[in-house]
């Protein structure tokens, strides 16, 4: 297996001492994240989110299926994530490392536990048909903080989807294409984002780490959000322990972020509505 | 199946605890012969063992560090632990999660810089399964650490806490895990501070705080009980000794 060599000691210093000065490598402050931009795809669903260098590709397709027979009212959303060795040579194809398993998860668990969408409003016929969404994320460029720029693609791409019209006549449905008439938007809840957070001993919180950053950090801290101040996600497994009141700052500096970033989301997608023609009045 | 009540009129949950109450525990230290060391830890009907196998030379050599001992965590659940169904093959994603969320936990707690170029391996295997899987295995993992003399920096205890509209509640069971809000919180007793938070339901940031301090206030009542259980074992483990010493002595 290729393991990553291991930034110098020299490096490590020169960062830690910089960042006692209150600064980063790349010239940021120590709460602010890098920029975002998303770029929409050709397809409704499709969306590339670039955070810094980092870059994901999420993909929403949709497929009629029959429920499962004891939810015959609820439908699927699938989150499959694949780290390949496209995104970086550390990563093997084919085998989950175990930092893979911990960003598929959270993304799960802040997405689909959530119930950000709402699984309810996919129904077509109870205990017959239901759309099977299946979020698809390409992690194309590795440079820090995978997880938060897989989340803010994600659920930019959910909110980018529609799915065709139907109509439903005694037990035939039928599927208009969207030339025909205009496809649906999902009912999506609320927006969760992840942010990550990295420690070093005895030094302030960073937000959004870079890649060296994150290899050299003590422990990181990622927590979920949404514009509504609800915590989603908490998950700080382990690294340098902290005290009540650090934790509770992170999760306010987050509050604030987190309401930015969504309304930034909605700008972006508010762009595309009008560069689109979905809709024909 | 009846709704459950969480919290009934008369203030308790449904096995008839307050609020604060956590469940009975149970801890034995040693329980396995051929571990280094090894703990059972029961709360209420969940039972996890903990077996440490190590300070040792590397399975794999490209493990190794040449400055510090590595840390490997593997998590099994015996086939019968969930009741109906349900049994989880080794590479189910929620143990490998919970396997590299004590991994994470315990390595900075563990002086690791004193066995250098060596392995410590935790084997956790949970036996009966009724909520707080994950905090029973931390405070197993701590007490099979400490019952095989490895060097730490302090206890690691964990418990789970819920939240019942505005009613915090500690160490839940299953039935109430799967109906409210949780948070796992480890901390380090002695200087409060938390090692390990997750949660996973949506909850108002400013209940989370109160749910917060409640968890490291009940970890450190957690370590009383863990100190308690490890220097019982050790004063018997020094009788012994002296006993043996004695006899030894009469036979010169």
């Amino acid at each position: 297996m290729p393991r990553e060599i291991e930034p110098p000691s020299v490096q490590k210093e020169f960062l830690e001492s910089a960042l006692a000065e209150g600064k980063r490598l790349d010239g940021r402050l120590p709460l602010e994240q890098r920029k975002f931009t998303l770029t929409f795809g050709a397809e409704l669903g499709s969306v590339e989110c670039r955070l810094g260098k980092t870059a994901v590709l999420a993909q929403v397709t949709a497929t009629i299926v029959k429920p499962r027979d004891d939810r015959p009212y609820e439908g699927f959303l699938q989150i499959t994530s694949e780290i390949s060795p496209m995104a970086s040579s550390v990563f093997e194809a084919g085998r989950a490392s175990e930092d893979e398993v911990m960003i598929t998860r959270l993304l799960e668990k802040s997405i689909r536990r959530t119930e950000a969408v709402d699984r309810e409003a996919l129904c077509i016929v109870a205990g017959e048909k239901v759309w099977h969404l299946r979020l698809t994320l390409h992690f194309l460029s590795v440079a820090g903080n995978l997880l938060d720029c897989a989340s803010l693609a994600a659920m930019a791409a959910l909110r980018h989807f529609r799915k065709p019209e139907l109509e439903v006549l005694g037990d035939e449905t039928i599927v208009h294409s969207p030339d025909e008439r205009a496809p649906v938007p999902l009912a999506i809840h609320h927006t969760p984002l992840c942010l990550t957070f990295a420690y070093f001993e005895g030094l302030q919180p960073i937000l959004d780490p870079s890649h060296i950053e994150e290899i050299l950090a003590a422990g990181t801290m990622t927590i979920t959000l949404n514009a509504q101040r609800e915590l989603c996600v908490l998950s700080k497994a382990g690294g340098s322990p902290l005290s009540v009141d650090d934790v509770m700052d992170v999760v306010r500096v987050g509050v604030e972020r987190v309401r930015e970033n969504v309304k930034t989301i909605e700008e972006a997608l508010e762009n595309d509505k009008k560069s689109r023609v979905v809709e024909v009045l | 199946m009846s709704r459950l009540e969480i919290l009934n009129l008369a203030g308790l949950r449904h096995d008839n605890r307050r609020p604060y109450e956590l469940r009975s525990l149970a801890l034995s230290l040693s329980p396995s012969p051929t571990a280094d060391g090894s703990a059972q830890v029961t709360q209420g009907l969940t039972t996890v063992q903990a077996s440490v196998f190590g300070p040792r030379e590397p399975r794999q050599r490209a493990a190794a560090a040449h400055d510090k001992a590595s840390v490997v965590v593997e998590v099994g659940v015996v086939p019968w632990a969930q009741g109906q169904g349900g049994s989880r093959s080794r590479g189910d994603k929620r143990l490998l999660e919970i396997g590299a969320a004590i991994r994470q936990t315990f390595e900075p707690v563990i002086l690791t810089h004193l066995y250098p170029r060596s392995e410590i391996t935790v084997q956790v295997q949970v036996l009966a399964a009724d909520g707080g899987i994950l905090p029973t295995a931390i405070n197993a993992v701590t007490l099979a650490l400490i019952d095989a003399g490895i060097s730490m920096l302090d206890y690691v205890t964990a418990v789970s806490v819920g939240l019942h509209l505005k009613q915090a509640m500690l160490d839940l069971s299953a039935p109430e895990e799967s109906d409210l809000p949780t948070l796992v919180v480890a901390a380090l007793p002695e200087s409060g501070r938390v090692t390990l938070a997750q949660m996973e339901t949506r909850l108002h940031v400013d209940r989370f705080e109160e749910m917060l301090r409640l968890g490291v206030a009940a970890c450190s009542v957690l370590k009383e009980e863990m100190e308690a259980a490890v220097k019982q074992r050790t004063t018997r483990v020094v009788e012994r000794m002296a006993i043996s010493a004695k006899g030894a002595a009469k036979d010169d």
